[in-house]
């Protein structure tokens, strides 16, 4: 391994401003898109819907991907994260409000939806995480169910119209569009990589290689399960919040255990574990059944094929684990700083 | 007052017993390659499919049609487990799960493209008179569900006890690897498995229609998915768990029901899921598992 050790190294603050100059150009390109006109209504339609999949997906893939696990109920999340979103947009009446409390009061519908469907997580994921394989698939999958059942119920229990029962929630305030969506991306996927590459990371990667050997190396294996399964249902609630703002009215049967599955399709074509490859499936199978309308009805034939014949053939996805990295190309041709000779001989 | 709640009673023992057909094909697969078979559910859609598409587009007789259902439902199984799962033996246990979500989603929405998302209305299967017993009447589908899934019960725990093959089965199940070397055909053991839990599904299949003459598409996922949390709540991988479990889901349904709350019943039941899998993760009378390294 002669020739790595002399490879360029990229330092931490250059990788950071890399990325960083990265980011704010694709949010200005769209933003000047959109101010120009250039993307119509259509389009910015299918970009924000893309969008609020590239989040789902990724956050999914927290669980599935880098946990391990099988949990069918992220529908449930995203359906408290818009049910909360669409509430408390509804409740503050954010159509009147001014330009800075406009945007103080998105962020903040934004950020509630997302800590109540962690919540939600948190009280799911302890009971749920003691259990593995498929009863834990099983009990999320009931708890998604639950959820369900529950929204559509609640207004004969309390006595008012809260949720609005089975005719849904209606008139929400459209507060989405493209450049909330897409630093909502870029802030879901710059977590989730931070928690990933940290320690904290590496103790969730350690439970899906093999949790026996992870707990008896002092993983505190229930902490880390339950973390990443907030984590993930930290970002499905954000989904859901741009969903609600998207769409402007929501209906518990849009949340049942088909949209979690198709959810699923995503983290498990693109590759369990990897990041580029939920985002790039995320955005394929939006796309396609729009691209190709006579398409539509057989997309759901088409994703359960694909999902048996690629645990058939490759099990892992398309991608596996494999993840995308400007530093590692740009280190690859040989920008960077090359480390001194004695480092080298180390 | 009570010719109600004994009227809600039989209503729960007749739509128990279909859950307990049900959840005996849950877990005798789970018992043997240790996978909760979600395709199960949409086994009996395809059953109700049958029935439809015999009796009204090729005129056959009920009790004909009926047994091309219970056939098609075991040979649809066995081929399923051909097709899916054999290939999938030796993978991680979470690609087995996510394969068979992928079969029942393939069913459930191959059917809603060829027959339409709508619900297709069955001819009556059987009539016969109804039992009264003072102020409450038994109907006559009620009685045979009851009668039929007894027996079939009965036949399953004689099959599974007392021949080469339940013995056989009994020992895959046991130690997979033991049973091979012990000159078991393991392929034609979990084939075998898969047909056994298949035909009890086509009986259910049937039995459904007795009471609700309706074939849908997604019919099958939730009786499926309400079988196999009767299938956890007995035990999973236990026979006679199965069939007490899938009674005690019919009756709580019936109960719940009973007492003007019909929206929850699919909440209860999840929460009884829920509430088992805490408490007791092995179910009523199931063995429970020791993990080793």
């Amino acid at each position: 391994m002669s020739v790595s050790k002399r490879r360029a190294i990229l330092s931490m603050p250059a990788r950071y401003a890399i990325n960083g100059v990265l980011m704010i150009l694709l949010v200005v390109c769209l933003q000047a898109l959109t101010a120009s006109g250039a993307l119509t209504g259509y389009y910015t339609k299918i970009l924000i819907l893309v969008g609020i999949n590239i989040i789902l997906a990724v956050s999914l893939n927290v669980a599935t991907g880098y946990l391990g696990q099988l949990p069918l109920g992220h529908a449930g999340f995203m359906a408290v994260g818009g049910y909360t979103s669409g509430i408390f947009l509804k409740s503050v009446d954010v159509g009147q409000a001014s330009g800075g409390q406009y945007v103080f009061y998105v962020i903040a519908a934004i950020v509630l939806s997302g800590i109540v469907a962690a919540v939600f997580g948190i009280l799911i994921g302890i009971p749920a995480l003691r259990l593995k394989g498929d009863y834990l698939a099983i009990i999320t999958l009931g708890f998604g169910e639950i959820i369900r059942v529950v929204i559509t119920n609640i207004d004969s229990v309390l006595g008012f119209d809260f949720t609005y029962g089975a005719s849904g929630l209606k008139r929400i305030p459209k507060v989405t569009n493209v450049l909330n969506v897409a630093l909502c991306i870029i802030l879901t996927c710059l977590v989730i990589h931070m928690v990933m590459k940290s320690r904290h990371g590496r103790a969730i990667l350690s439970i899906r290689e093999n949790e026996i050997a992870a707990e008896s190396c002092g993983v505190n294996t229930t902490y880390y399960k339950v973390m990443a399964f907030t984590i993930s249902a930290f970002f499905a609630g954000v989904a859901g919040c741009l969903y609600a703002g998207n769409l402007g009215s929501l209906q518990p049967g849009g949340f049942g255990f088909m949209k979690s599955i198709e959810i699923l399709v995503m983290v498990v074509l693109g590759g369990m574990g990897s990041m580029l490859g939920s985002i790039l499936s995320a955005g394929v199978l939006t796309v396609l059944p729009e691209a190709l309308r006579g398409f539509s009805e057989y997309r759901m034939v088409v994703y359960s094929a694909v999902l048996i014949l690629m645990m058939i053939f490759k099990p892992t996805g398309l991608l596996g684990d494999y993840d995308f990295s400007l530093s590692r190309i740009l280190e690859r041709i040989g920008i960077g700083r090359k480390p001194q000779k004695k480092e080298a001989a180390k | 007052m009570f010719s109600t709640i004994v009227s809600q009673v039989i209503n729960g023992l007749q739509s128990g017993s279909i859950y307990a057909l049900v959840a005996l094909g849950y877990s005798m697969v789970y018992g043997i390659i240790l996978l909760l078979n979600f395709a199960h559910g949409d086994i009996i859609m395809v059953g109700a499919y049958v029935v439809w598409y015999s009796m009204s587009n090729l005129g056959l007789h009920p009790v004909v049609s009926m047994l091309l259902a219970i056939i098609a439902c075991t040979l649809l199984g066995m081929l399923i487990e051909k097709l899916a799962y054999t290939p999938l033996r030796s993978a991680p246990r979470l690609s087995l799960l996510i394969t068979a979500i992928g079969v029942s989603f393939l069913l459930e929405n191959g059917f809603q493209l060829i027959f339409g998302a709508g619900a297709q209305t069955v001819p009556t299967l059987v009539s016969g008179p109804s039992l009264s017993l003072g102020s409450v009447t038994v109907s006559f589908p009620a009685m045979l569900t009851l009668v039929v899934s007894i027996l079939s019960m009965a036949a399953l725990t004689f099959l599974v006890q007392k021949t080469k093959l339940g013995k056989a089965m009994r020992a895959v199940s046991e130690d997979m690897g033991a049973a091979q070397l012990m000159g078991i055909s393991l392929n034609r053991t979990i084939s075998f498995t898969f047909a056994v839990g298949s035909a009890l599904a086509g009986i259910g299949s049937v039995l459904y229609l007795c009471a609700y003459p309706q074939a849908s598409p997604t019919m099958g996922s939730m009786l499926g998915l309400k079988a196999f949390v009767a299938a956890v709540l007995g035990g999973i991988g236990s026979i006679p768990g199965a069939m007490v479990g899938g009674f005690a889901i019919g009756l709580a349904e019936a109960l719940v029901s009973a007492a003007g709350l019909s929206v929850w019943k699919d909440g209860v039941v999840f929460a009884i899921l829920i509430v088992v899998l805490l408490v007791k993760p092995t179910g009523l009378l199931g063995k429970p598992i020791v993990e080793k390294v």
